[in-house]
């Protein structure tokens, strides 16, 4: 398992690993969205409260729960790349920044839009909004960084060492219903109890967040292969790599 | 769900329709330029290789 572990270390590796898995990915991710799609747009039946309107779950949900998962993520490997000096660690974080910002982008709007018929407005200054809204501002304060020094290893180490201090955050966004009184329901998907939703309406939101993590799999596997060329591009490997 | 019911949404369409429309934008936005960036990459590695190997002769 630790040769593996090491393996992830190597540039050319990983390289090869993210275009070999790239397809897969995205076939899979197209099957699951595409079922979770049908599924929940067109035979889910209504919510008994929010009739049609909770159909916006089914994007909400996935990219809200991505935006977290991508920023932890980032972190983790902004953390390894400080750490043990490992430059695939500064790829696969400056990879995820652009995928992440676009999700909690996405989340902000759908939630947006879910509250204006639900709630009679489409902002407020909620605990799990305003914490999701942070969320979005270091995503981009993260790739801001990366991209305003010169010399491209400062600029990986600055952003590496904002997107560490700034996952106190994500937490914040986690808990934010719990610890404060918040406009925004509790967990649907994650209580003690089990999922609070029948199942035809669970399956096709399982099926969504799966279909969202396996395009994230997808988009993070060719933004790392341009990542790695970047830093890698005087490396002897590289002039086989880009020739297939 | 009868195909107007469908396009209606129960009278929540301005919402819901919107939201899937963003989502599908956000998806393909983010292969869209995250292809265009491994391009990018490699026209820039190839030329990185170019200059190299001339310096070299």
């Amino acid at each position: 398992m630790w040769t593996w572990f090491y393996k992830l270390a190597s540039p050319p590796y990983v390289y090869r690993v993210a275009a070999a898995l790239m397809p897969w990915f995205l076939g899979l991710a197209a099957v699951t969205i595409g079922y979770g799609l049908i599924g929940g747009l067109v035979f889910a039946p209504p919510d008994y409260q929010q009739g049609d309107a909770f159909r916006i779950i089914y994007v909400h949900v996935p990219s809200a729960i991505l935006s977290v998962t991508v920023y932890t993520i980032m972190a983790v490997a902004s953390a390894i790349a400080l750490i043990w000096r490992i430059k695939v660690g500064h790829a696969v974080a400056a990879a995820s920044a652009p995928i992440g910002a676009s999700l909690t982008l996405l989340a902000l709007v759908t939630g947006s839009m879910w509250g204006k018929p639900m709630w009679g407005t489409y902002w407020a200054w909620d605990p799990r909004l305003t914490s999701e809204l942070i969320l979005l501002f270091l995503y981009v304060g993260v790739m801001s960084l990366r991209s305003a020094f010169e010399d491209p290893a400062r600029g990986d180490r600055a952003a590496a060492l904002l997107a560490v201090v700034g996952v106190v955050n994500v937490p914040i966004v986690h808990f934010s219903v719990v610890w404060w009184n918040s406009l925004h329901q509790g967990s649907t998907l994650v209580t003690l109890e089990g999922p609070k939703m029948q199942s035809s309406m669970l399956w096709p939101l399982l099926s969504m967040l799966l279909g969202f993590t396996l395009f994230y799999g997808a988009v993070l596997c060719i933004r790392v292969q341009g990542e790695v060329l970047q830093r890698e591009r005087q490396s002897a490997w590289v002039r086989e790599a880009i020739k297939s | 769900m009868s195909g107007g019911g469908f396009w209606y949404m129960g009278g929540y369409a301005r919402y819901v329709w919107p939201c899937i429309g963003f989502a599908g934008v956000v998806l393909v936005w983010n292969l869209w330029s995250a292809r265009r960036s491994l391009a990018a990459a490699k026209i820039r590695a190839s030329r990185a290789l170019a200059m190299a190997a001339s310096e070299a002769r």
